[in-house]
């Protein structure tokens, strides 16, 4: 395997761990959207804030480190992607600064009113954030950025059938991803009816997700051939890991085996992701920019690797003592009243 | 929408729309920076007052940290998410950079990747974890905090000294063809930028927190509780502060020998001249320094220990590559006054201290103390207009101009008003909780629900 060959892998963890975690905190700002008004959803949102607190802040750093492995790895291809896609990222990063901010802000906050004007930022913005990021990995995928300052169309290279498919998925998969973590969290906090919610959303919104994903092959047939082909040839066997994972953690939680939920419903999303990888594998901007030949020079490629898998002796003793802390001890405060 | 608005295709940038660019990234690091002060500096002080309570049993010093530790978490939250928007940054408005240059200054960033996530993950332990582990490991998990806040801005600066300094790399018809990763990352401006600023964040965190109190003191608390939360960030601040002078007096002698166009411009001197004067004040137009303060030879002398030293000039350069010279030299000056005056507050207060064995009572103090933590960040908010400007035209400082950097998608202005309402608005929100924070009456447990004290208060 090449150097940039690693590099891209490492990359892809990092886009993996993000979408896992990152994506999963997103959900729950979406499930906090819909929970409905205040009174009847005050549970829900104690809980979700219950489980993204501690750890959201280093669940996002993933997608910086994604950001700048890119601009190290692949000088090129970041500079095009970030041109052509001025627009979603733009809003992507008013997001995510609405989204963290707004959270933080509902947590400081006393006054009802002012804890429902940032909760509303704070899951409305959990909403659109990965929608745009999902628009944008659709029209990377669809052949829509060439390599290049600002080549690709600045509106339908993320405004296409492909790009609004993926980003309606991303936000699916996000509130899937939530609502089955959120199970066992709602377990542990001893809430039985939070935990019963929290099922039947997940099992809601996986079979939403694999509806989507029908009618997303339709979609990339007609939008999106190459992607369509790659994903039914090198691609299949992740794609069928995706929906026999997918399918496994609906029927783990009809059998309420929540954590073992968790583990299948990440394996799917995960193939999902690996799936687009193997797709369009050795093609980073489809259709004709390699891996290799957009990859930056040897020497930084060589350093980054290392810095990298340096810093990952660091970095994984520390996020496993953060996530054993906090998923394996109660609540630090009682939910709010029925 | 119309139709041909969906094929919209990109040309140059037009002169508005690069103001726009560098506007929208002026605002949002500038907004930044101030966060990311007080996620440097603040953690120290925090688990100093933490680690204070463990040896000496005194729950003041518990309370004041589990405060600090809340207003901290809103901090690092804001700051976390407004540094987030500088990656994209750099890429949506500034391409032209990253294409070229982005695996040259790749390494600072990633190793400020992982120093940010040591930050997060221990930040969330550090907050959320006070009730789930032992005191004294509680207070350790605020190290590393502590650690890799100081690491980040280490990390980041060294790639802004790089813009300023650019080594470590072979250009072949405008390619990068070898790369030194550790010599770009480790350039010559590295030592002096980043000690300065490592400085002048350890300043905001504690003057700003100082502040805090001292405006208390002037609503009449001088009980225990505000005295002990003033002189605890105060003390830090006033004991850093004169080691910035000699540190500001190291970066610009540097400044002198390697980017002469920025002292220049900083001193608004035209003609290459020896024993050059010190201009306080004053204007600059066609050449000259008017209405300024000379001081006979001084420049020379500071910026080389020798009063008959050359001090190069604006003229030696083109005039396409220089540098605005009022702006330079006015936030360079802001930036110097402020940092002699906050040297003075701390001496004030060392004088009262020492002789009387007391803080100083005078409501002029508190005023000054207040003034202090407004003062420290604009004194950093100067230091990084001037050598940013101070840069100008070069985005990486002689291989690349700003002009070629940006992008060329047309509607920057737009996405600027976009930008700037959300700044508008994410400043107001802060200031609004922050003050909500400080005024809390009685301390709470950081990141739980405060609703008794509340009703208590």
């Amino acid at each position: 395997m090449s150097l940039a060959n690693w590099l891209i892998s490492l990359m892809w963890v990092g886009l993996t761990c993000y979408v896992l975690l990152g994506g999963a905190d997103f959900g729950g700002g979406f499930w906090d959207l819909v929970a409905g008004r205040a009174a009847r959803g005050a549970r829900q949102r104690w809980l979700v804030e219950e489980s993204i607190g501690p750890v959201w802040e280093a669940n996002h750093v993933w997608l910086i480190f994604v950001i700048v492995l890119c601009w190290s790895a692949f000088p090129a291809v970041f500079a095009s992607v970030t041109s052509t896609m001025y627009i979603p990222l733009t809003l992507v990063a008013l997001g995510i600064i609405a989204r963290g901010a707004a959270f933080a802000f509902r947590k400081a906050s006393t006054e009802f009113g002012l804890q429902r004007l940032f909760g509303a930022a704070f899951a409305a913005s959990s909403v659109l954030t990965p929608f745009f990021l999902g628009a944008v990995a659709g029209g990377i995928a669809s052949e829509r950025v060439p390599i290049g300052i600002a080549k690709g169309d600045l509106v339908t290279s993320w405004w296409n059938p492909t790009s609004v498919f993926a980003g309606v998925l991303a936000v699916v998969v996000c509130a899937y991803l939530a609502a089955v973590y959120l199970c066992a969290d709602a377990r542990r906090a001893q809430a039985p009816d939070l935990v019963r919610g929290f099922r039947h959303r997940a099992i809601g919104s996986a079979v939403v997700a694999g509806a989507l994903a029908l009618g997303g092959i339709a979609v990339l047939h007609a939008d999106a051939p190459a992607l369509f082909a790659g994903l039914t040839s090198t691609g299949l066997p992740l794609v069928i890991l995706s929906i026999v994972a997918g399918l496994g953690s609906m029927a783990l939680l009809f059998m309420d085996r929540y954590v073992l939920a968790r583990g299948s419903a990440a394996v799917a999303v995960t193939a999902l992701l690996w799936g687009w990888a193997a797709a369009q594998y050795p093609l980073l901007l489809p259709p004709d920019t390699t891996i290799d030949a957009a990859a930056a020079n040897p020497a930084v490629l060589r350093v980054v690797l290392v810095s990298t898998i340096v810093g990952a002796l660091l970095l994984i003793p520390s996020l496993a003592w953060l996530f054993m802390l906090f998923q394996h001890s109660p609540a630090a405060s009682e939910p709010p009243r029925r | 929408m119309a139709v041909n608005a969906l094929h919209i295709l990109a040309e140059a940038a037009t002169p508005a729309d690069l103001a726009a660019a560098r506007t929208q990234m002026g605002l949002s690091l500038g907004w930044h920076i101030i966060l990311a002060c007080f996620g440097v500096g603040m953690p120290a002080i925090t688990v100093f007052a933490e680690w204070r309570w463990l040896r000496t049993g005194d729950e003041l010093y518990r309370t004041l940290a589990h405060r600090w530790a809340k207003a901290m978490g809103v901090l690092f939250a804001v700051g976390a998410v407004s540094g987030t928007i500088l990656s994209f940054e750099m890429g949506v408005l500034w391409p032209g950079l990253m294409q070229t240059y982005g695996q040259v200054i790749g390494l600072p960033f990633t190793l400020e990747g992982f120093a940010f996530f040591i930050e997060a993950i221990f930040l969330g332990i550090y907050l959320y974890a006070w009730d789930r582990l032992p005191p004294r490991v509680h207070v350790l998990t605020g190290i590393p905090v502590c650690v890799a806040g100081v690491a980040s801005a280490f990390f980041v600066v060294c790639a802004n000294a790089w813009m300023n300094q650019p080594t470590g790399f072979d250009l072949e018809n405008g390619r990068v063809v070898g790369v030194d990763p550790w010599g770009a990352m480790f350039n010559p401006a590295t030592p002096p930028q980043t000690v300065h600023m490592i400085i002048a964040a350890f300043l905001v965190a504690g003057f700003g927190m100082a502040a805090v109190y001292g405006a208390a003191m002037l609503r009449g608390k001088r009980d225990r509780y505000h005295r002990l939360g003033f002189t605890i960030p105060f003390t830090f601040a006033a004991v850093i502060a004169p080691v910035q002078v000699f540190v500001g007096d190291w970066a610009a002698k540097f400044l002198a020998t390697n980017q002469p166009a920025k002292l220049a411009a900083i001193e608004g001197v035209y003609r290459t001249e020896q024993g050059a004067p010190l201009h306080l004040g004053g204007i600059y137009s066609n050449g000259e320094m008017r209405y300024a303060i000379e001081i006979p030879n001084a420049l020379s002398l500071l910026a080389h220990w020798n009063p008959r030293a050359t001090i190069i000039g604006l003229a030696e350069y083109p005039p396409g590559d220089r540098p605005p010279v009022n702006i330079v030299h006015w936030s360079f000056q802001i930036m110097v006054v402020i940092g002699f005056a906050l040297v003075a507050l701390g001496c004030w207060c060392g004088i009262v201290a020492w002789r009387r064995r007391r803080l100083p009572t005078s409501r002029w103090f508190a005023r000054a103390a207040v003034a202090g933590g407004i003062a420290a960040p604009i004194a950093v908010e100067a230091g990084w207009v001037t050598t940013e400007v101070g840069r100008q035209p070069w985005i990486v400082w002689g291989k690349l101009r700003v002009t070629d950097a940006v992008t060329p998608v047309p509607g920057l202005t737009v996405g600027l008003l976009v930008v700037g309402i959300v700044y508008l608005v994410l400043t107001i929100a802060s200031v609004y909780v922050m003050r909500r924070l400080a005024r809390t009456p009685l301390p709470v447990a950081p990141q739980e629900p405060s609703a008794e004290q509340e009703r208590a208060g």
